[in-house]
C-alpha cells in the first residue's frame, strides 16, 4: 500500500522551502514510500512488551551544571556561513512570513 | 453602527487563553555552556550546539529544570514523573537547527491553577485561572530585516541573524480556557499576568522584565453569543509586552471580533500582532494550514525523571505567595495603596523589608528606597538594589534617627557609598560629615551671628520669632551645613529668652 502520496511530498517540500518539479515529486513519493516500508518492518518484530523509546540507552536525568564556558569567536561562528555582514549571518529575504 | 466595548460584551461572551513565555535567569544556555548575558556583541555567545552544527550534542542545564519545577509547584501543578523533550520542526532562520527543542505531549508540569483577584462593581472578586501546562524550551535568535521601509519582514531584501539569544532557557506557561469572566476579561487577563510575574520574581528564576522581553505574553481570545454555550474561533495576539497592553489587547480584540460578527463575517484563526500605539491588532500569518511542526521526541536528550524526594525538597523552599506577602507587609508597615504599588512595581519589597529588619524605621526605609536611591539609580539606569545594601541604608537611617546626620548630610553619605567611597561610617569619616551637635561649638557660632546682626537679635528679643530664620541661616552657613537646624533654633531662642514663647505658640 502506498502511504506517501505526491501531495504529502509537495507539502513537505513547501514546509522545507524546497522547490520541486512534478517529476521530482513523483520520484520522491515512491522513494519515501520504500523507506517507510523498510522502517515499518521494525513494527512487525516489536512485541507488545517492548515499549517505544526515543533513545537507545536506558538512561535518565543527564544534566550539566549551570556554568559558563567560552564561546566561539564571531569569526569562528561565521566561518561556515555562505554570507555574512556586520558579524551576523546573512540570509535571503524570507517570503510568505510575517 | 460599530459596537463599542460595553455593547460588545453585552452581546458576546469572551473566552480567554494566555500563553506566557519567560526567559530563565540561568548563567548558561539551556543545552550548552554559552553565556546568557543580555546585550553582548553579535554572535559572541554561540557554539556548535546552539548554532546547530553537525555532530554537536546538547546537554540539559540542571538549574533550568530546577527552576521550571519551582514554577510548576508555585502554580499548583503536578510534576510529571517522566518528561521528554521534542523537536518542533520549522524552517526559519531564527533557529539555526531548523527546529526548536521544546516539549510536546510530555511536559514537565501539568494541571495547576492560579487564583487572582480583581475589583468589580460588586467589590473584589476572585477568579481561578487553570494552568494547562508548564514546559521547557529554548529562545530563538534575533533577526534584523534589512531593506524595505518598515523594518518588517515584508519587503526586506535580506535578514541578518545574531544567535546570542538562541538557546536561552525559555519556559512556556499555558492556561486552560478561561471562561465566565464576562466583561471583566481584560482585568482578569491583566491580574493573571501580574500575579504570575510577581510569583516568578519571588522565586528568583527570571528577571521578568516585559519591556526587555524576558517575559512575553500571547493573548488568545474568542467570542460567542451570550448563552449560546459554544466557543467561537480564536485569534492569537502576539507582541503584548506590558501589563497594560495585556488589558488593551483583550479590549481591542473583543471590539474587532464583535464587529466582524455583527457584520456577518467569520473570524479567521490567525496570529495577530499587537500595536502599542493604537491598542489594536493587525493580522499576521494565517494558522489554518500553516501549522505543521512534525513534533517528535528529541533523540539527543534523555528523559527527565525527577525524584519525588527532590520535588518535595524544592516544594519546601517555595516562598510566601506574593499576594499574601503584600497584604502582610502592607498592614505591618501601614503603607498607603499607591505607595505599595510603587514598591511592588519597582521590585523594592525585599530591599525595604531587609532594611527594616536591620532596625530602620519603616516609613524612612520606604522613602529612602523609593526616593533618593531610586532617583540615583534612574540616573545611572541601574537597579536601585545594585547601588547600596539594605544594611548600609539602615545604618544611614539610624544615624538620622539619633540626630548624628541631617537628611541633607545623609544624602551625601548615600552618594559617597554609591560612588564607592566605602561604608557609611567610612564616608562620614572621609568627608567629615557629622552633624555639629557639640553645644559649645554651636553657641560660639550663635554668638558670632548675634554680634554680626545685632538688630535682628533685638527684634527676636522683642518677640519676633520668625526673624530667627536669618540668624539660624547664618549659623548653618558658618558650620558648613553640618549643624542640626532644629537644635540651632532651640539654642538661639533659649539664649535670647524666647524659646518658651516660641514653643508655646
Amino acid at each position: 500500500m502506498s502511504a506517501i502520496s505526491r501531495d504529502d511530498v509537495a507539502h513537505l517540500a513547501k514546509l522545507a522551502r524546497i522547490s520541486m518539479s512534478d517529476a521530482e515529486l513523483d520520484h520522491l513519493a515512491q522513494e519515501m514510500d520504500l523507506i517507510l516500508g523498510a522502517v515499518a518492518r521494525v513494527q512487525e518484530v516489536a512485541a507488545s512488551d517492548v515499549p517505544p523509546t526515543s533513545h537507545p540507552i536506558p538512561v535518565n536525568n543527564v544534566v550539566r551544571q549551570d556554568v559558563v564556558r567560552p564561546s566561539l569567536t564571531p569569526q569562528e561562528a561565521l566561518s561556515g556561513a555562505p554570507a555574512q555582514s556586520e558579524d551576523r549571518f546573512k540570509v535571503p529575504q524570507i517570503l510568505g512570513e510575517e | 453602527m460599530a459596537l463599542n466595548y460595553d455593547e460588545a460584551v453585552a452581546k458576546y461572551e469572551p473566552t480567554l487563553g494566555l500563553e506566557v513565555h519567560v526567559e530563565l535567569n540561568t548563567k548558561s544556555k539551556m543545552f550548552c555552556s554559552c553565556s546568557t548575558e543580555f546585550g553582548g556583541e553579535p554572535n559572541t555567545q554561540t557554539c556548535p550546539v546552539c548554532l546547530g552544527l553537525p555532530g554537536a550534542l546538547p546537554v540539559v542545564n540542571g538549574k533550568a529544570i530546577e527552576s521550571t519545577i519551582l514554577i510548576g509547584l508555585a502554580l499548583n501543578c503536578s510534576i510529571a514523573p517522566f518528561s521528554r523533550f521534542a523537536r518542533k520542526n520549522y524552517f526559519y532562520p531564527d533557529m539555526p537547527k531548523n527546529f526548536q527543542t521544546s516539549q510536546y505531549d510530555e511536559p514537565i508540569c501539568v494541571n495547576g491553577y492560579l487564583d487572582v483577584e480583581i475589583e468589580t462593581e460588586e467589590g473584589p472578586k476572585q477568579f481561578r485561572v487553570e494552568i494547562e501546562r508548564v514546559h521547557m524550551e529554548e529562545d530563538t535568535g534575533k533577526s534584523l530585516h534589512v531593506g524595505g521601509a518598515t523594518g518588517r519582514i515584508h519587503g526586506a531584501e535580506y535578514s541578518l541573524l545574531d544567535y546570542n539569544r538562541a538557546g536561552i532557557p525559555l519556559v512556556e506557561i499555558v492556561t486552560k480556557i478561561v471562561g465566565g469572566t464576562g466583561k471583566y476579561a481584560p482585568q482578569v487577563a491583566r491580574a493573571y499576568v501580574t500575579e504570575l510575574r510577581d510569583i516568578l520574581r519571588s522565586l528568583g528564576v527570571s528577571d521578568v522584565k516585559m519591556e526587555q522581553g524576558s517575559m512575553r505574553c500571547d493573548v488568545n481570545l474568542s467570542l460567542a453569543p451570550i448563552g449560546s454555550g459554544s466557543l467561537g474561533t480564536r485569534s492569537e495576539t502576539k507582541n503584548v509586552n506590558s501589563l497594560r497592553s495585556v488589558e488593551r489587547a483583550v479590549i481591542g480584540e473583543v471590539i474587532r471580533q464583535s464587529n466582524r460578527l455583527e457584520a456577518g463575517e467569520r473570524i479567521v484563526q490567525e496570529t495577530r500582532h499587537f500595536l502599542e500605539e493604537s491598542g489594536q491588532t493587525r493580522p499576521g500569518r494565517s494558522k489554518e494550514q500553516a501549522e505543521d511542526y512534525r513534533y517528535f521526541p528529541e533523540p539527543d536528550l534523555v528523559p527527565v525523571v525527577p525524584e519525588s524526594a527532590w520535588i518535595e525538597e524544592l516544594r519546601a523552599t517555595l516562598p510566601e505567595r506574593p499576594s499574601v506577602r503584600r497584604a502582610r507587609l502592607k498592614s505591618e508597615w501601614s503603607v498607603p495603596d499607591k505607595e505599595m504599588t510603587s514598591l511592588v512595581n519597582a521590585g523594592l519589597l525585599d530591599a525595604v523589608e531587609e532594611t527594616i529588619a536591620f532596625g530602620a524605621e519603616p516609613t524612612r526605609a520606604r522613602s529612602w528606597w523609593l526616593g533618593e536611591i531610586s532617583r540615583l539609580a534612574n540616573e545611572r539606569e541601574v537597579d536601585p538594589t545594585s547601588l547600596i545594601t539594605p544594611s548600609q541604608v539602615a545604618e544611614v537611617i539610624s544615624l538620622i534617627q539619633s540626630g548624628e546626620l541631617t537628611d541633607k548630610l545623609a544624602r551625601q553619605v548615600v552618594e559617597g557609598v554609591i560612588a564607592g567611597e566605602g561604608t557609611p561610617s567610612e564616608v562620614i569619616a572621609k568627608r567629615g560629615l557629622k552633624v555639629v551637635s557639640d553645644d559649645g561649638a554651636l553657641m560660639l557660632a550663635i554668638e558670632a551671628a548675634i554680634a554680626a546682626q545685632p538688630e535682628t537679635a533685638e527684634r527676636i528679643r522683642g518677640g519676633n520669632i520668625p526673624a530667627a530664620g536669618a540668624l539660624i541661616g547664618a549659623v548653618m552657613k558658618a558650620t558648613g551645613g553640618q549643624a542640626d537646624a532644629a537644635k540651632v533654633r532651640e539654642l538661639l531662642l533659649k539664649h535670647l529668652g524666647q524659646f518658651e514663647k516660641a514653643t508655646g505658640e
